[in-house]
């Protein structure tokens, strides 16, 4: 898997200073801290997590909008990093959650979907607005609405003009930072059913964030989650839900409430406490919550060991 | 529409637009020359007070000039002074902010720098300075105030740029592979627009204000151009016999100076309440 794939991620680290208070000496917070995988093309790898896990700051340093702090971040054999923004616009392009805060309110639709195409700089307005149409009528917008402002748009029609942006330049990968979860749940499907259209009609590489797992288990065909920056598991879709090796991960599954109402919220054995960031444990970083943890989780970082389907990160795992 | 139910605001749209109209079409307003001098008819008091006469509705100043043709001229000077400066002083601000804002590190850290060591400047002292030195018109003073007025546009823009900086549309225009200048000109300005056109109506006022005082102290605009501020100053010495000529002047300053705080403030409002800038 590692190498030739259309995103190679390689070791990227990217730590943040943070200062609490006026005269307290700057802590440094590694929201990711050596990540490595490849996604080939055509593939959708989803990456799940919970809140400050480091998944956007991830998406980020992927988009090239942030640079890693150690490490490297290949997009079709190329470093991200020293592309040009053009060309690098032209790769990769983002969804992100939010659509009430990912368009911009003061512009039209229109000229929003029109944006990455004037950034080129080398196209005809012509050419552009033939493009922008054909680009609104894919992701189910009139023209109409292309003429309206974000603001007299629901969040499902917003989210559809943030994938028309995204796709108006036809890139290759589309990197979705948890594209449904700003969105009612009745239009989180359309969204969903709209974005795998797209991929199979135009050949899209996906990076699919999200806390949600039923979300990512519909979509991904390859899932890696998350745990304070680090990838502690990652196979193939179907091995991870059918039976998941790292206990994180089956905390996350068993954390997902049952449609049926009187089960209550159900018990995930990881205790109340959150990971902080800013203070990584030593050994295994997840044995503090962790059910089955033995002795060696608290003073050995384990290593990367071999499961059916991909990898995990758990002592537990290679014995 | 939501504008209209503002009392404040209406009332400051009401005087301002009054004041501009006034301002703009003052040769046709004008019942006599505000220049021409008639030492037969010194200090004719206004309408109200004994001794009135008919064509002077506000009387006549100490060298016989039309009071009320003055004070007409005078919203010329005051709204002149006002927006010119306030332009000028937008831009310097406005250039500094954002620049401060968008850029962050050092830059930001000159950019603060500058505000600070502003904002130690003691305004009268260095308009005083730079008259004493380059002699007094209507330019300089124009030019003095823009050079000093820009602090409260540059912290504004900049603390609106920071926020604005860090929204996904701004990051969508990053991965859209746009240039820094259009990410400013298209996706940031638009969105800091709102809080800098109320600094700018403060900024109108206190620029008129301080036009007024200059002009007192005799460092504003020259004489005889009929400022308000140089009203007050000529009429005050003959304040205890005939107070209406520096009440009238100073009444106009307020009523002015006033509408436009209201109109400051209904604008703040309106967008405050109003959808998301």
């Amino acid at each position: 898997m590692s190498g030739g794939g259309l995103i190679d991620v390689r070791g990227v680290k990217r730590s943040f200073r943070v200062k609490q208070g006026l005269f307290a000496a700057a802590r440094h917070v590694a929201a990711i801290d050596d990540v490595s995988f490849a996604v080939a093309p055509g593939d959708v790898l989803g990456i799940v997590g919970e809140s400050g896990c480091g998944k956007s700051t991830l998406a980020r340093v992927i988009l090239g909008l942030l640079p890693p702090t150690a490490g490297e971040v290949l997009v079709d054999g190329r470093r991200i990093a020293q592309m040009d923004r053009r060309e690098r616009a032209r790769l990769i392009q983002p969804v992100f959650q939010d659509p009430f805060s990912s368009l911009n309110p003061r512009r039209r639709v229109r000229d929003i979907v029109a944006m990455p195409l004037d950034a080129q700089g080398d196209r005809a307005g012509a050419e552009v607005a033939r493009r922008v149409d054909a680009m609104l009528e894919r992701v189910g917008l009139s023209a109409a609405q292309g003429q309206r402002y974000p603001a007299e748009l629901s969040g499902g029609q917003r989210q559809r003009v943030a994938i028309a942006r995204a796709l108006v330049l036809e890139p290759r990968i589309v990197v979705c930072d948890e594209p449904t979860s700003a969105l009612d749940v009745s239009v989180q499907a359309q969204i969903l059913n709209l974005l795998a259209e797209l991929r199979r009609d135009l050949g899209l590489t996906y990076l699919f964030i999200s806390h949600n797992l039923a979300v990512v288990e519909h979509v991904a065909t390859e899932v890696a989650v998350m745990y304070l920056g680090r990838i502690v598991e990652r196979r193939e879709t179907a091995a991870l839900f059918g039976a998941p090796a790292h206990p994180y991960t089956k905390a996350l599954l068993a954390s997902v409430l049952t449609p049926e109402p009187g089960l209550g919220i159900p018990d995930t054995g990881l205790g109340d406490t959150m990971p902080d960031p800013s203070n990584v444990p030593p050994g295994c970083r997840f044995h503090p919550r962790c059910p089955v943890a033995i002795a060696a989780c608290r003073s050995q970082a384990p290593a990367l060991t071999r499961v059916v389907g991909g990898q995990a990160e758990c002592h537990l795992v290679a014995s | 529409m939501r504008a209209l139910r503002n009392a404040g605001l209406v009332t400051g749209a009401l005087i301002v637009g009054a004041a501009v109209a006034i301002a703009l079409f003052a040769p046709l307003l004008v019942p006599h020359d505000p220049f021409a001098q008639d030492l037969s008819r010194r200090l004719i008091p206004p309408f109200w007070m004994e001794g009135a006469r008919a064509g002077h509705p506000l009387g006549t100043d100490q060298l016989g000039r039309d009071y009320l043709s003055r004070l007409i001229y005078g919203a010329r000077i005051s709204m002149l002074i006002g927006i010119a400066t306030t332009i000028a002083s937008g831009l310097i601000g406005i250039a500094l902010g954002v620049a401060g804002g968008f850029f962050g590190g050092r830059v930001d850290d000159a950019v603060l720098f500058a505000i600070t060591a502003r904002l130690s400047i003691p305004l009268i002292l260095v308009a005083l300075a730079i008259v004493s030195v380059v002699g007094s018109s209507l330019t300089v003073v124009v030019m003095t105030l823009g050079l000093l007025l820009w602090d409260r546009f540059a912290v504004v823009a900049r603390v609106a740029t920071m926020q604005v900086r860090n929204l996904d549309y701004v990051a969508a225009a990053w991965a859209a592979g746009c240039s820094k200048g259009r990410i400013v000109l298209r996706e940031i300005l638009p969105n800091i627009l709102s809080p800098l056109a109320v600094v700018a109506t403060l900024e109108v006022a206190l620029a008129i204000l301080l036009e007024a005082a200059l002009s007192f102290l005799g460092l504003g605009v020259p004489p005889p151009l009929p400022s308000w501020g140089l009203m007050i100053a000529e009429g005050k010495d003959y304040m205890f016999f005939s107070p209406w000529v520096i009440m009238i002047p100073g009444v106009a300053l307020f009523i002015v100076v006033f509408g436009i705080n209201l109109l400051g403030d209904g604008l703040r409002d309106l967008l405050r309440t109003g959808r998301v800038a």
